[in-house]
């Protein structure tokens, strides 16, 4: 059965036509205007940033072939020799990503206490008064907002090089970082708990410890380990600045031109940033689920 | 904690408690077995911890000498100065070379990750090899810090700005790209089932079932990417990649130390400000605020 669809009259069709077409050509010219205001802004910053597209299309060949530098001739029947002898620093480039992770987890776990304590004093539910709230919070927004290397170049200067300034400047900014994510996580709990053991007459800690942290414990782990995956990536460069990890072996390699050995020493590091993705994710999974069946 | 007098109190108005806590004994005092789980995971972890403190050499003299010394760092970072005004202008310079990489890296990395990122969400291109193959090659871009890009991009390019933007848009193509696709493969089908039905090609099913609903997410994903960049530029120019890092190492290396810290409050204002400006666009774009 064919059922034709009655068109509107003509003078009613007209009118909501045009009130379609009014309402798309309005939404099309803001679409253009914020296009071409971006466009404007973005060939500003390539002014600024001197972006030459010239130098660009005459040396990118350089960046294939830097990648081809990297990896070492491997016949198909010495590959084990040959595979053997790119990584004849083997037992010393894991040890240095050993550091690294170290660094990163101590960093983190460091970070993460702090960031605990200081996000109920900077949480708007557990606040123990305005003024340690507002030092506190402007306290964490310091610590996020300069990059963890600077805090690296400045600890490099008081501790002396090693590792310890890498593991100092992860903890700063970790605190910073977590801090905010967990006070805003604080912020959301169900208030309920907290507000039954202040009614038994208990005191703020013994509030925090059976009120709060019961509900934020899933989360807060969930977001270390997301931590810990970032300063995973940010420790493999702390040895730029000579705070330790195998950042100092990798710009030793790239500024001698030693280029197969940072080959080498990139794979480690890809490897190494993938297995802690993977692993993180199925813990954080894990964490989920219970936050689920909670 | 159970304090004395509470206790006395529980006891005195629950006479069987102890009866009950023995039949409950699950409800009280959990399960065993996961207990022990829990405690060898935290034992673990405080070893690991403390293992690693042994490890980086922190003893309470080094954390003493070394305190003393980043307190009187800091003291003479006191008052901020930059010196004269060549410096207060070279380094105003510094942060606008720094916006700018971060602005043009961002958009780059945005516009080019845009149809790989399609490219590499299962349900635009449903072939389970390739979509593997895009996302590991995502993986390994990720894997590599900023600062190593840059690394690789001066010796490209050449010192200067160009390869800070290059390094930028290298690193942001693998976040924007699993991203993007993660934000398109959560979007809702059934608007594209939709537009199939009533006979749309391939082509309408996205630009009209998918797109609208994953724009402003992208958006806002691309303005957040902004904010973070501007703080990753501050410090690329460490391995001569442009921007106020340079500067920020050169005084640093230098002990000029009140530069150092104008510098670093130049540093603060400007991610602030950016911080302020791109969540006002972001809850103008997406209504709520987010992240």
């Amino acid at each position: 059965m064919a059922t034709a669809i009655q068109p509107l009259p003509d003078d009613q069709n007209a009118h909501l036509q045009a009130v379609y077409g009014a309402a798309l050509t309005q939404k099309r010219r803001q679409l253009i205007l914020g296009c071409v205001i971006v466009v404007l802004l973005a060939l500003l910053a390539a002014m600024g940033a001197e972006v030459d597209p010239h130098k660009f299309a005459t040396n990118f060949w350089k960046f294939p072939r830097y990648f081809y530098d990297m990896t070492p001739h491997i016949g198909v029947m010495t590959f084990f020799d040959d595979v053997a002898e790119w990584y004849w620093g083997l037992g010393k480039w894991l040890r240095q990503m050993a550091e690294t992770l170290l660094i990163a987890y101590v960093g983190t776990i460091t970070g993460a206490v702090a960031a605990f304590f200081l996000s109920f004093i900077a949480s708007n539910s557990l606040a123990l008064n305005s003024w340690s709230q507002f030092a506190a919070r402007r306290f964490l927004e310091f610590c996020r907002t300069v990059p963890d290397v600077t805090f690296a170049l400045i600890f490099v200067v008081s501790f002396g090089l090693g590792p310890f300034p890498g593991v100092l400047a992860l903890a700063v900014h970790t605190t910073g970082a977590l801090g905010k994510l967990f006070y805003e996580i604080v912020d959301n709990i169900d208030m309920k708990p907290v507000e039954g053991l202040r009614a038994t007459g208990a005191t703020w800690a013994q509030q925090i410890r059976f009120g709060a942290v019961p509900q934020v414990l899933s989360n807060f782990t969930s977001y270390s380990l997301l931590r810990f995956e970032i300063n995973v990536r940010g420790a493999s460069v702390m040895g730029f600045v000579g705070a330790g990890g195998i950042g100092q072996l990798l710009i030793e390699y790239v500024r001698k031109f030693y280029y197969v050995d940072v080959g080498a020493v990139l794979i480690i590091i890809i490897l190494t940033v993938m297995l802690i993705d993977y692993g993180t994710e199925k813990i954080r999974h894990r964490l989920i689920a219970m936050e689920g069946a909670r | 904690m159970n304090s004395a007098p509470v206790t006395t109190s529980v006891r005195d108005r629950f006479p069987d408690l102890d009866a009950v806590r023995q039949r409950h004994q699950q409800k009280f005092k959990g399960d065993p077995k996961s207990r022990l789980q829990m405690i060898t995971l935290v034992g673990g972890l405080i070893a690991l911890y403390l293992f690693g403190l042994a490890y980086v050499g922190v003893t309470p003299m080094m954390l003493i000498s070394g305190f003393g010394k980043f307190g009187i760092v800091v003291s003479a970072m006191l008052p901020p100065d930059p010196g004269s005004w060549e410096n207060a202008i070279t380094f105003a310079k510094g942060v606008i070379e720094t916006l700018s990489m971060a602005f043009f890296g961002t958009i780059c990395a945005a516009i080019l990750a845009l149809p790989f990122g399609f490219l590499a969400a299962r349900n635009i291109v449903p072939n389970s090899f390739f979509h593997h193959l895009a996302r590991r090659f995502l993986d390994i871009i990720r894997g590599i810090d900023t600062l190593i890009w840059a690394l690789i991009w001066v010796g490209v390019v050449g010192l200067g700005p160009f390869a800070g933007v290059l390094a930028i848009i290298t690193s942001d193509f693998g976040a924007f790209g699993k991203l993007f696709s993660e934000t398109i493969e959560a979007a809702d089908q059934k608007p594209v089932e939709g537009i199939i039905a009533s006979g749309g090609s391939r082509w309408q099913s996205i630009r009209f079932g998918i797109v609208p609903q994953i724009l402003p997410v992208l958006l806002g994903q691309v303005l957040y990417f902004f904010e973070s960049n501007t703080r990753t530029t501050t410090i690329i120019g460490i391995v001569g990649a442009g921007g106020i890092g340079l500067y920020l190492t050169e005084t640093i290396r230098t002990y000029l130390w009140e530069e150092t810290s104008f510098i670093i409050i130049l540093i603060l204002i400007t991610v602030a400000a950016i911080d302020f400006i791109s969540s006002r666009i972001r809850t103008a774009i997406i209504g709520v605020r987010a992240v």
